[in-house]
């Protein structure tokens, strides 16, 4: 009887070799698939060390990545903490890309190798494989050769014209890197013809026709008419919030390779959009199929009783929500978040409350949450995902609340909190704070002086009177004219009025 | 479903980007790199280690809110609130949960990491050099320079001495007369010229066994034969080895507190670890002095107090006696750091300016005076104070031509430039010091 049992645990003890990632690989396969019906790429698992997965960490967690000083700074900084025990490493990074690479730990014990697999190799590869975001904005199949691409030509670069032009292009691209995405859909990426765009860029430049570069005479001074605005307008595509893909498109000065470091830049940040959209639902769905993987695996006989509480003894820790009056609070955990909503939502289909059966009637007790799940998971962000999903249990266990922060007050306001009166309104103030178009400041390029000084102008449509960190704002603008290469004008001005309420006036370096 | 062991990659494949960084950051490292080094004691003041620099220097900057304004927080964990209650805003600055979410506002202001050994020291010395390093020596057990000494038969594929081979396998070829190659298709091309005419079927045959007799020649004669094979060989040739020794020399007196020695003390850290990065070997000797003198370790050379009065000469007729008893001039090269108040038992100045010039002196390669101060000694008004006994006496010995140099520390942050101006490359500074 105990050896039959034995038989079938999948390990023993700690100890792992690749065998035993392969049976775990499997065993959790077969859940994911047979009773999660979750959909994912390939898998490919790939083994590295502590001081590999400082270096996954310091360049953004992409396994290669072209140079710059910055991601020395960040494996210095993770480096320095880690060694003095400030910080352990995460147990795994992972990589959307078909197939999807998920890097663990030798460290790991086989427990944390079991969780990590369940975790990343299903969790997050289903989330990615299925996110409409992550099919429409990125391309998992690309991305690897074209970072190696990104790699080369950066290198390749840096020969032709020497370290320090490059690291003041890549310093100014990466102060932009935020305002160098397209937030409205365009058409489906496709890494596997950047390299050759690249080619016909050059040809293609030395025709290219630019309206900033148009000296024939005019017929009369007339005074600039309604439609030359307009004209101007169109040609170059303003007003334009991928502040990036402006200038690499209609920056007078800057060289072929140049734009195409920009563009580099631009798609690297790109790539990254939908991660930054749905971080608290990524999370959640990867924590939650760990989560139900291993307790499975546990039910089925497969892993130790000591093991599943090594394995929750993590699992713990990482949904652990400080309260917000905690020393170790930081912003809501999206583990804690996403792992609470998803377990909220399988409680709400096997076992609902008529409070539930009231405020989602439909899905409320139709007995199988996994369905629910995986529409939610392919079809929502994180913002659309608490306004539809948060539940008033949820709010109340979570204990949240709301507050009003108007620095023309002399005290904070209690706006609204987990009761009948202020369920709704708690859900919309949390999910505004997923919304990126709420929590980034919108900033737009609005107009180029053509007739004038060819001064470049920025509009910031500031809300609730939140201005942009003056110092740090003058800094990127620098970066931002001398990649554009003449003067730089941002007006901040109030969304609901329009009126002005500050402007940084920058001119490029000499 | 692939499992990849990438754990054999070559490591460092960050270390480009750790340059760059380190290039980047320079000049704010180097400050951290001093500021680092103050603070550990001689023998291990020049392992790498966590130095921290401001931030503000590195950063990377990006749009994105400053406080004020109106904003929401959504807070997890309400015990006593109810809506419509207002909280006195947090003293910090930041709203109910701080700007960037950390309720106490207090973000960190600087960046600490890690550095290696080779990198604190490239960072720390930049730009220092040792003057008079001149003494090397043959010692044993220390790892052989390798010298191309001939041809040797055997050796390894990377060594194999190409033109020598081919020169023995031409030199066997043409001694065995093998066949040129030339010569076979000449007989080649007449077989083919005469086949066909029956007049000539018997020479016909007669080159054919010619031929065959060359192409046997050819197959037995090889054309390199491994007797033929050189390689280049290698001979490992002792490599003389500079070494050195410093003397650390300190008045321990009732009139040094604590304060001074410290300053000393970060002197003679400074001077061990430059010393360190030149040479091989470095031996320390630490000799305290009151009015007598004694060879000390390094715990009691800083922390025992002894009371006495105070003569500069006993610690030189010690180091005097500890160089012939173990360091010969001839082989070691002799630095000596001598920190002191700048008292000295009146008359003995005398003795003292003889035995440097005579014996100290022309046996070290340096010889550094740092005289220590409070902070603020100079400059009470009233109470001017003019230089000290010993300073007079060394200042009169360089006057006269004496390799010594001499310089004032009051407070700890005047250490490195200090040792800087000492062993500044000439040039960098010409006559910082006299």
């Amino acid at each position: 009887m105990n050896a039959a049992l034995e038989d079938r645990l999948l390990y023993q003890g700690a100890d792992w070799d690749f065998g035993t990632l392969m049976r775990i690989h499997d065993a959790c396969a077969e859940i994911a698939g047979d009773e999660l019906g979750l959909d994912w790429y390939p898998n490919r698992i790939e083994v590295i060390s502590a001081e590999q997965m400082l270096d996954a960490y310091a360049s953004t967690g992409l396994p290669l990545f072209y140079r710059h000083w910055s991601f020395g700074k960040h494996f210095a900084q993770h480096e320095a903490l880690y060694r003095r025990g400030l910080r352990g490493l995460a147990y795994e990074i992972v990589i959307n890309s078909d197939p999807c690479v998920s890097y663990v730990m030798e460290e790991n014990t086989a427990t944390l190798q079991a969780l990590v697999i369940a975790h990343a190799a299903f969790g997050h590869n289903h989330f990615f494989k299925n996110s409409r975001l992550f099919r429409e904005w990125t391309d998992a199949k690309g991305i690897l050769d074209y970072l190696e691409f990104a790699k080369g030509y950066v290198q390749s670069c840096e020969e032709q014209h020497g370290e320090p032009a490059v690291e003041r292009i890549l310093d100014s691209a990466h102060a932009l890197m935020n305002y160098g995405v397209h937030r409205h859909r365009r058409r489906a990426p496709d890494l596997q013809s950047e390299q050759k765009r690249e080619r016909e860029r050059r040809e293609h430049d030395e025709q290219m026709y630019n309206v900033l570069w148009s000296t024939m005479p005019e017929k009369a001074a007339a005074p600039p008419t309604r439609s030359e605005e307009e004209r101007r307008r169109v040609l170059l595509q303003l007003p334009q919030e991928n502040i990036l893909y402006f200038l690499e498109k209609s920056a007078p000065r800057l060289a072929p390779w140049q734009r195409e470091i920009l563009r580099i830049v631009r798609n690297v940040a790109q790539y990254f959009l939908p991660q930054r959209q749905t971080k608290v639902m990524n999370e959640g769905c990867a924590t939650y199929v760990h989560h139900r993987i291993l307790n499975r695996l546990h039910e089925q006989g497969r892993i130790s009783d000591g093991a599943l509480l090594e394995a929750l003894h993590s699992h713990t820790s990482v949904i652990m929500q400080p309260e917000f009056d905690d020393q170790r609070y930081s912003g809501m955990n999206p583990y804690a978040l996403g792992f609470a909503m998803m377990s909220d939502i399988e409680r709400i289909a096997t076992r609902p409350t008529e409070e539930d059966r009231e405020w989602f009637p439909d899905f409320a007790g139709c007995g199988d949450a996994m369905p629910v799940l995986r529409h939610a998971w392919a079809e929502f962000r994180d913002e659309s995902f608490i306004l539809q999903f948060l539940s008033p249990k949820l709010m109340r266990d979570l204990k949240l609340f709301h507050v009003l922060d108007d620095t023309a007050q002399p005290v904070l306001r209690v706006e609204a909190m987990h009761d009948e009166r202020g369920y709704r309104r708690l859900r919309r103030a949390l999910a505004r704070q997923y919304d990126p178009a709420l929590t980034d400041p919108d900033i737009q390029v609005v107009d180029v002086d053509l007739s004038g000084d060819r001064r470049l102008i920025l509009e910031h449509q500031a809300t609730g009177g939140r201005l942009l960190e003056e110092q740090e704002a003058r800094q990127v603008l620098r970066h931002l004219a001398s990649l554009w290469g003449y003067d730089v004008l941002l007006r901040e001005v109030d969304q609901g009025s329009g009126a002005s309420l500050r402007e940084h006036a920058v001119s490029p370096p000499r | 479903m692939q499992i990849l062991d990438r754990r054999l990659n070559p490591s460092g494949r960050s270390l480009p980007n750790r340059q760059r960084f380190l290039r980047r950051a320079k000049s704010l490292v180097q400050e951290a790199v001093r500021d680092a080094s103050a603070k550990r004691d001689i023998r291990n003041a020049d392992e790498g280690g966590e130095v921290s620099i401001p931030l503000h220097g590195i950063r990377e900057p990006s749009f994105h809110h400053g406080s004020g304004g109106i904003r929401d927080h959504v807070l997890p964990g309400n015990k006593e609130y109810r809506e419509g209650d207002e909280i006195p805003r947090p003293p910090s600055g930041g709203g109910g949960g701080g700007s960037e979410g950390s309720p106490d506002g207090s973000g960190e202001d600087n960046f600490r990491f890690v550095l290696t050994r080779e990198e604190f020291l490239s960072l720390f010395l930049d730009d220092l050099e040792l003057p008079d390093m001149a003494k090397r020596r043959l010692v044993d057990g220390t790892d052989p320079a390798w010298h191309r000494a001939g041809y040797s038969v055997s050796g390894s594929p990377a060594n194999l001495a190409l033109g020598r081979t081919m020169r023995n396998s031409m030199s066997r070829r043409i001694a065995l007369k093998r066949p040129k190659p030339e010569a076979v298709q000449a007989l080649e091309e007449e077989i083919a010229a005469l086949e066909g005419d029956p007049a000539q079927a018997e020479r016909v045959l007669e080159l054919r066994a010619e031929l065959e007799r060359m192409l046997q020649r050819t197959r037995l004669i090889p054309w390199i034969d491994p007797i033929d094979v050189r390689y280049r060989r290698f001979e490992p040739v002792p490599r003389p080895v500079a070494q050195a020794v410093m003397f650390c020399l300190m008045d321990v007196s009732g009139s040094m507190t604590e304060d001074m020695k410290d300053l000393a003390k970060r002197f003679y850290t400074l001077l061990f670890i430059f010393l360190q990065r030149r040479y091989k070997h470095v031996e320390i000797v630490f000799i305290r002095h009151t009015h007598e003198a004694s060879e000390v370790d390094e715990e009691t050379f800083f922390h025992s107090r002894e009371t006495g009065g105070t003569l500069v000469s006993t610690a030189l007729e010690e180091m005097q006696k500890v160089v012939a008893d173990r360091y010969p001039p001839a082989e070691w090269n002799i630095y000596a750091a001598q920190a002191s108040d700048g008292d000295n038992a009146a008359g003995d100045s005398q003795k003292t300016a003889r035995l440097l010039v005579d014996t100290i002196l022309p046996a070290c390669q340096y010889y550094a005076y740092i005289e220590v101060g409070r902070e603020g000694e100079h400059g009470i008004p009233g109470f001017p104070r003019g230089p000290t006994d010993l300073w007079r006496t060394y200042e009169a010995l360089v006057t006269a031509g004496a390799p010594l140099a001499m310089k004032k520390v009051r407070h700890r942050r005047e250490i490195f430039p200090v040792f800087r101006e000492l062993f500044a490359k000439r040039g960098v500074l010409e006559g910082a010091n006299a």
